[in-house]
């Protein structure tokens, strides 16, 4: 099967099926083959983050994984965090933050805070630091960034229903 | 990336029937944290991946009844040091497990690519060594076993044969009031290639004064990560005390022998070689007092 193959997903809640190379990472399958251009290449070597989705709840660089490899698989992206037209605490919390400028880290570190905060809304200032060491950021110097995700997490406690 | 081709096999079977039947340019994907990036940065020419996350023996861990682990060699680091078994029988094994790269990567990597990729300052191998694991492979002529200490052979090369695979690590039972611990040294906190790491396993007398018995590795500081067993023979049979431990890191030390990198000069490496292998010990110590 050099040529291309057929993929079955569920993505931030939607059945797709999609044709891809075996060749293709899961970043240059959703950004290429299905429009969604939320997750970011900054590296493609699996050291910035920028192309952050959580599969199967776990959260990984979407370029250090094949679209071939996800059939069957449950994807969350970028794309998927906000509901409709609401956007999620940490989206609102990163914009009221100031949390970023240039804004390519941003898709990456929203998703990689989600998949900690789902996993451990009481997560702390060190906690947060440990886990978001995977996600690089070039203009902020992480400060405004952490502020945000505890910002946000404060929020998501106060108001889980929401969150 | 390279046009590739995509296989994933449901059994071992059916794996090593893969390999052989694609040869040379087949190669076995787990995480992909190493090889998806070398395909990609043309590195190493792949021409089918070999997906084995899809079996059973690869991916799963257990322990068996006299207290022994296997670990499947695709089994993601994040799972093993999110087990509460692991971390109560195994914490050397979390301290690798949970310093491969960042939590992204984690997700993904699993303690038999980092053995395969053979990359010399590897940080789950010195751990591997230190707890005595054994690596179970199969291939076109049946099952064999290695001990993971004569595992790798060269930067980036094992005793693989063509067409072989491994299929899990065991590691033996913990011995009565013993420890075990892992450690590197970077420039940061997070995220770097280790300047170099090390990790003991020692195992004392019930009254906590003597070593019985101790297994030293140290990684990053020779062409492959390096078992030491004048470090552990160094220990076993003394006194719990600071001259031994010390004799056992200038051991450790002494066997070191690294190159100049960007990440550090052949001296520094020498020397934190004895530094961290003592770290380790006194580590692993604590951790066999129930500390
Ligand atoms: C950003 C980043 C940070 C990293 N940080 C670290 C770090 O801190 N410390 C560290 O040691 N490493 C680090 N790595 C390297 C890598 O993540 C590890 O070596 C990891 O353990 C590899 O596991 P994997 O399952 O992803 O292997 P894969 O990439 O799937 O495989 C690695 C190699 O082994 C072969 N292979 C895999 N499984 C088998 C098998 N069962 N039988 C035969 N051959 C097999 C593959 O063909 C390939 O050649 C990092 C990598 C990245 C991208
Ligand atoms: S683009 Fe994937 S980690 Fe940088
Ligand atoms: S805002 Fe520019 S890289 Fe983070």
């Amino acid at each position: 099967m050099t040529g291309r193959t057929y993929v079955s997903a569920r993505i931030n809640g939607e059945q797709r099926d999609f044709l891809v190379e075996p060749r293709q990472s899961l970043l240059e399958t959703l950004r290429d083959e299905l429009g969604m251009t939320g997750a970011k290449e900054g590296c493609n070597n699996g050291n910035c983050g920028a192309c952050n989705v959580i599969v199967n709840g776990s959260l990984v660089n979407a370029c250090c994984v094949l679209g071939v490899e996800c059939n069957g698989a449950e994807i969350v992206t970028i794309e998927g965090v906000a509901d409709g037209e609401t956007l999620h605490p940490l989206q609102t919390s990163f914009l009221e933050n100031a949390a970023l400028q240039c804004g390519i880290c941003t898709p990456g570190f929203i998703v990689a805070a989600k998949a900690l905060l789902d996993k451990e809304p009481d997560a702390d200032e060190a906690r947060i630091r440990h886990w978001l060491a995977g996600n690089l950021c070039r203009c902020t110097g992480y400060d405004k960034i952490v502020r945000a995700v505890l910002d946000a997490a404060d929020d998501m406690r106060r108001a889980p229903a929401k969150a | 990336m390279q046009a590739l081709e995509y296989v994933a096999p449901a059994s071992l079977d059916e794996a090593v029937a893969a390999l052989a039947k694609h040869g040379a340019t087949a190669r076995v994907l787990a995480g992909g944290t190493d090889v998806i990036i070398q395909a990609r940065e043309g590195r190493r020419q792949v021409g089918v991946m070999v997906d084995i996350k899809g079996i059973k023996e690869a991916t799963s861990f257990s322990f068996g009844s006299d207290g022994s682990l296997t670990v499947g060699a695709a089994a993601p680091c994040a799972r093993l040091y999110g087990d509460a078994e692991v971390q109560k029988r195994f914490p050397a094994l979390v301290d690798s497990a949970s310093l491969i790269g960042g939590i992204q990567i984690q997700s993904r990597a699993s303690l038999g690519g980092n053995l395969c990729n053979s990359s010399p300052a590897a940080d789950s191998i010195p751990t591997l060594i230190a707890l005595g694991g054994v690596c179970n492979i199969i291939g076109p002529s049946g099952k064999r076993d290695v001990p993971v200490e004569d595992f790798c052979t060269a930067p980036g090369q094992n005793v693989l044969q063509a067409g072989e695979l491994l299929v899990s690590i065991t590691f033996p039972a913990p011995a009565a009031n013993s420890g075990a611990a892992f450690e590197r040294f970077i420039p940061r906190n997070e995220m770097d290639i280790a300047v170099v790491n090390a990790a003991a396993s020692v195992a004392l007398s019930a009254d906590g004064s003597k070593f019985e018995s101790a297994r030293i590795a140290v990684g990053a500081v020779a062409p492959t990560p390096l078992y030491v067993k004048a470090a552990g023979d160094a220990l076993a049979g003394k006194p719990v005390s600071e001259a031994t431990i010390d004799a056992a890191a200038a051991a450790a030390s002494d066997a070191a022998k690294p190159i100049t990198d960007m990440r550090g000069s052949a001296a520094q490496r020498k020397h934190l070689a004895g530094v961290l292998t003592k770290h380790v010990i006194n580590t692993a110590i604590a951790r066999a007092k129930g500390a």
